[in-house]
């Protein structure tokens, strides 16, 4: 793999992580990260949409002109949504139906129409599935890991699996939407640190 | 290649164009994803009908069921010969956290409730989720709501609310008490 491949794949990863260093996409990332499961559910299904999108959207960046490539983009993007909404109702309904509203909103989630205009647009259409591969891949591990956070701290459990007793008392201010912000606050310095430390 | 120019024959074209691709693709998709989905759905509600109804039928009361005119409520009956012995009913409750509350409650025609089984709802998770436990479900299976009274402790009645989500278990007490009515309505009315 080339060093721009291999730079275009990990950039998302970790330099500019969409949700710990651009902090976009937040909706999703303080609305549906209450549980590890759900996080990693609703970074997958962005992943898979982010490939498709930056797949086609490179694929015709040529044929559309400037002046309303944005609304074809946006339809392009809310076709792949609705067809992974419609997949996932039928084969993962138990997901689908606890994601709900976040689904449909993956079409104005601005980390893909951000992709689509910052780098699908201008580059090649293998460069833009490696970018949104890595990208994706940032968006899920950081929901992931708040999920699993906000689960811990909030119900006791990661994955659905509890490790404490049924009456134990847990910080329920983590599963709740103030807990979101304070995880996601409290993430976001351990990453500065870390990455910091590399430099 | 160069960019077609910003013209208003451009334009329209390009946008014709891409509004029929996706229209293909969903309508591709729709036909491979309808039956999937109807079937996923059915298999949600057969099984908690399964599970809220003693096993003591003989027929299929998915199959059977009624939809009771002017409301959303779906009643299975489940019988032995001719005879019914017990009812599973889809219930709902506007009175949720957040959203619409749907259940599947069962009982036996004198009023006893054998068991329930939430299949939508968007209360906190965490929080009002817990109605879907154990420790809050425990306490409806075998509750008769002729004899005892369906109301949480707060408001006078007999069911220990579910700690910090009040709201919520009210709400399924009211889609509990919703079916009963309904199908002691449709009883008097089917008689």
């Amino acid at each position: 793999m080339s060093s721009q491949s291999y730079n275009n794949l990990t950039r998302g990863i970790i330099r500019e992580n969409p949700t710990f260093v651009m902090l976009l996409g937040m909706c999703p990332t303080l609305g549906v990260t209450t549980s590890a499961a759900n996080g990693l559910g609703m970074g997958v299904a962005t992943l898979l949409v982010l490939i498709l999108s930056n797949f086609a959207i490179s694929a015709v960046k040529n044929l559309i002109p400037d002046m309303v490539r944005i609304p074809c983009y946006i339809v392009i993007i809310a076709s792949f949504v609705t067809v992974a909404e419609m997949l996932m109702a039928a084969y993962l309904p138990a997901l689908h139906s606890r994601l709900g509203i976040f689904i449909p909103l993956i079409v104005v989630n601005c980390i893909i129409l951000g992709r689509a205009e910052a780098f699908a647009s201008k580059n090649g259409i293998w460069q833009s599935i490696l970018d949104a591969v890595g990208m994706g891949i940032g968006f899920t591990g950081a929901l992931t890991l708040l999920g699993i956070v906000r689960e811990i701290l909030g119900t006791g459990s990661v994955f659905g699996w509890k490790f404490v007793a049924e009456d134990f008392d847990t910080m329920m201010l983590f599963i709740m939407p103030p807990g979101a912000f304070l995880a996601l606050a409290g993430l976001i310095i351990v990453f500065n640190k870390i990455t910091g430390a590399c430099k | 290649m160069k960019k077609p120019a910003n013209t208003l024959r451009n334009m329209i074209l390009a946008m014709v164009i891409t509004a029929g691709f996706s229209a293909i693709i969903l309508s591709l998709s729709h036909i491979i994803t309808e039956e999937p989905i109807k079937k996923a759905q059915d298999a949600k509600k057969l099984e908690a009908i399964q599970a809220v109804l003693p096993p003591d039928y003989d027929n299929n009361p998915y199959q059977d069921r009624i939809t009771l005119s002017g409301s959303n409520i779906e009643l299975y009956p489940a019988r032995q010969g001719s005879k019914i012995t017990s009812v599973a009913m889809k219930t709902y409750s506007d009175n949720a956290f957040s959203g619409r509350l749907e259940l599947i409650v069962g009982f036996l025609l004198n009023g006893t409730i054998t068991d329930y089984k939430v299949i939508s709802h968007k209360e906190t998770p965490g929080l009002g989720s817990k109605i879907t436990e154990e420790k809050f479900a425990r306490q409806l299976r075998g509750f008769n709501i002729e004899k005892q009274n369906l109301k949480v402790r707060q408001d006078n009645g007999d069911i220990d609310a579910v700690t910090s989500a009040t709201i919520s278990s009210r709400a399924v007490l009211d889609a509990i008490r919703r079916a009963y009515d309904s199908y002691n309505k449709f009883n008097t009315l089917g008689n």
